[in-house]
């Protein structure tokens, strides 16, 4: 009997012929916490006598929840992992360099058949790149630092397969919501899930990344992605090698297979405070935004800013909304520059904020007031996400979508003005 | 082992991430596990920190502590005095987290218990009741690995225990 991505990638790191079900201890490529979570990481790391990471490629600390910084407690928070970061040689990706989740990537530190694991929940985001990441909580990866391994219990695997062609002005976001709207915030739980099929393969790896970000809103713990062109381009033109690629085997086990046509997906809107609440955009037609939001490690890449860019284009935004964006990375935000679409961006009225999380959790850089709605390209809109819980709605589209609502002041399906 | 406490439900019942649990507006400024316990599930039940007693109870139905990867939640609500969750079933981060932090998970049917019954948690023979009612319900079984971290204290004490994994 064959196996899956996440059959074959636990077993080559645990050198165990492993299957569904079973525990392993596994060697652990490479491992990352940000700010939110390394207070913690540290202080059992330094209980341990921490020197310096086993994990073979070693491991990486951003500083990107809250940056800059935007409190005397938080500071102390940032210099406590520059400190202990400079002191065990340990990379730390300070205030504006971007968010981990396009970070690491960018950085090499991820190849096609590893096996990651991150202090932030949307570790699963390195999937696009063939591997198997999760997230984790802080000890387990202060465990995994500390010995270069993890246990993990084999997950099985979900294959949802989306055959046929996105629409004009539907996107990889828009698909995302779909699929979780249909499988819910736990129908994948602990489940590693496979896409595949015509619409996955044309997708561009700026796409695939913000698809394996979201698995885990619908409670997935892998979401290894194929192997192919795409992939080898993307680690080719970053100078980063092809590492061992893995591919499912026709006859693998597969738990439930899910099937999607892409020509049925329309811009898509998921409406608080869950993200498996989701609706078509058409239907929320008149809900007025007061704020909208660009970025997030689901959708502040370099596509991401081009799609909302194309919306805005010698146009300018509602004088009732402010346009926060918040570029995944500074290389991002510089071919971004580079392309003309900060430029284009800025004229329709948009705010920048420095390249990391921005007010995606509710910290700094864009806290909603009271009873306002937000329209955000993130991940997440359980309710006080974004730092208010006092009757704020946060609405997840794609960047079109969000664009759209910004010019329109509410809710506005893209293809409504489209030219 | 044998936990006895009071139950504490909240609404929404389904789905309780991590952000009701601890809200990220005092997660990430605020160090001291005693200190964020007096923000626990404020965003869905206001004035829960000041109600719950130790060795209270969180009752709750499925996808419990679903979304982010904060282990402040888990954390958080041990030091304000929770001693177990029973919920239908739990997301794999906090899930693992928990047991990682000393923080044991119940996994059963639990609509018979309401908001305020004292409970039992009879871990050894795997069952909840009310003692009152005498109404109860048995629960999966906690697989070995998380028993064994329990037993050891967390995840971090295992280790230094054992020097490495010993989860067999």
């Amino acid at each position: 009997m064959g196996k899956s991505i996440a059959e074959k990638v636990l077993s080559a790191h645990s050198e165990i012929d492993c299957r569904v079900g079973d525990i392993v201890v596994a060697s652990v490529d490479f491992c990352m916490s940000q700010d939110g979570t390394s207070t913690m990481m540290m202080r059992e790391l330094e209980s341990l006598g921490f020197e310096r990471p086993r994990t073979a490629n070693g491991m990486a600390m951003v500083i990107d929840h809250n940056s800059p910084c935007p409190s005397v407690d938080v500071a102390r928070i940032h210099s406590k992992m520059r400190l202990f970061a400079r002191d065990r040689g340990i990379p730390l990706h300070d205030v504006g360099e971007g968010v981990c989740h396009q970070l690491v990537p960018e950085s090499g530190k991820v190849l096609p058949g590893d096996l990651v694991v991150g202090a932030d929940s949307h570790t699963c985001t390195y999937g696009a790149l063939n591997s198997c990441s999760t997230g984790l909580g802080s000890a387990d990866v202060a465990a995994a630092a500390f010995t270069g391994k993890l246990w993990f219990k084999v997950p099985s695997t979900f294959s949802i397969v989306v055959d046929g062609t996105l629409s004009p002005h539907v996107s990889a976001k828009d698909l995302i919501l779909h699929v979780i709207g249909k499988i819910t915030a736990d129908g994948a739980t602990y489940r590693s899930v496979e896409f595949t099929g015509q619409a996955i393969d044309s997708l561009d790896m700026d796409g695939r990344f913000t698809i394996a970000n979201m698995a885990v809103e619908m409670g997935a713990k892998f979401c290894p992605f194929g192997f192919d062109p795409k992939t080898a381009g993307w680690l080719s033109s970053r100078g980063l090698r092809a590492g061992n690629h893995v591919a499912s085997d026709p006859d693998a086990v597969i738990e439930k297979t899910f099937r999607f046509d892409a020509s049925d997906i329309v811009p898509k809107v998921a409406k608080p405070h869950s993200v498996d609440n989701v609706v078509d955009a058409s239907e929320l037609k008149g809900v007025p935004v007061q704020q909208a939001f660009l970025g997030t490690c689901t959708n502040g890449r370099l596509s991401d800013l081009a799609a909302a860019a194309r919306v805005l284009e010698g146009r300018h935004i509602s004088k009732n909304v402010r346009l926060l964006v918040a570029p995944a990375s500074r290389s991002v935000m510089i071919e971004a520059m580079d392309k003309g679409i900060v430029s284009t961006l800025l004229k329709a009225g948009a705010v920048f904020v420095a390249p990391g999380c921005g007010p995606c959790v509710g910290t700094h850089a864009g806290v909603p007031s009271d009873g306002e709605n937000v329209i955000s390209t993130a991940n997440r809109n359980f309710k006080g996400r974004m730092g208010n819980s006092k009757e704020v709605g946060i609405y997840l589209a794609s960047p079109e979508t969000v664009a759209a609502s910004a010019l329109a002041g509410e809710i506005t399906d893209p293809r409504e003005v489209s030219r | 082992m044998r936990l006895e406490g009071k139950a504490h439900r909240f609404t929404p019942n389904d789905d309780i991430n991590t952000d009701y649990i601890i809200s990220g507006r005092y997660k990430f400024k605020i160090d001291d596990m005693n200190e964020l316990a007096k923000h626990v599930m404020e965003d869905i039940s206001p004035g829960f920190a000041m109600k719950v007693k130790p060795g209270d109870i969180i009752v709750a139905g499925t996808n419990f502590g679903c979304g982010s990867s904060r282990e402040q939640a888990p954390r958080a609500l041990k030091a304000a005095g929770v001693a177990a969750i029973v919920a239908k079933s739990y997301a794999r981060i906090f899930y693992r987290s928990a047991f990682n932090v000393g923080l044991p998970l119940i996994e059963c049917d639990n609509e018979w218990i309401k908001d305020g019954d004292v409970i039992v948690i009879a871990i050894d023979s795997g069952e909840v009741l009310n003692p009152t009612s005498g109404q109860k319900a048995r629960f999966s079984p906690i697989p070995k690995t998380m028993q064994i971290l329990l037993e050891d204290g967390g995840l971090i004490p295992h280790l230094k225990k054992h020097g490495g994994f010993a989860l067999r």
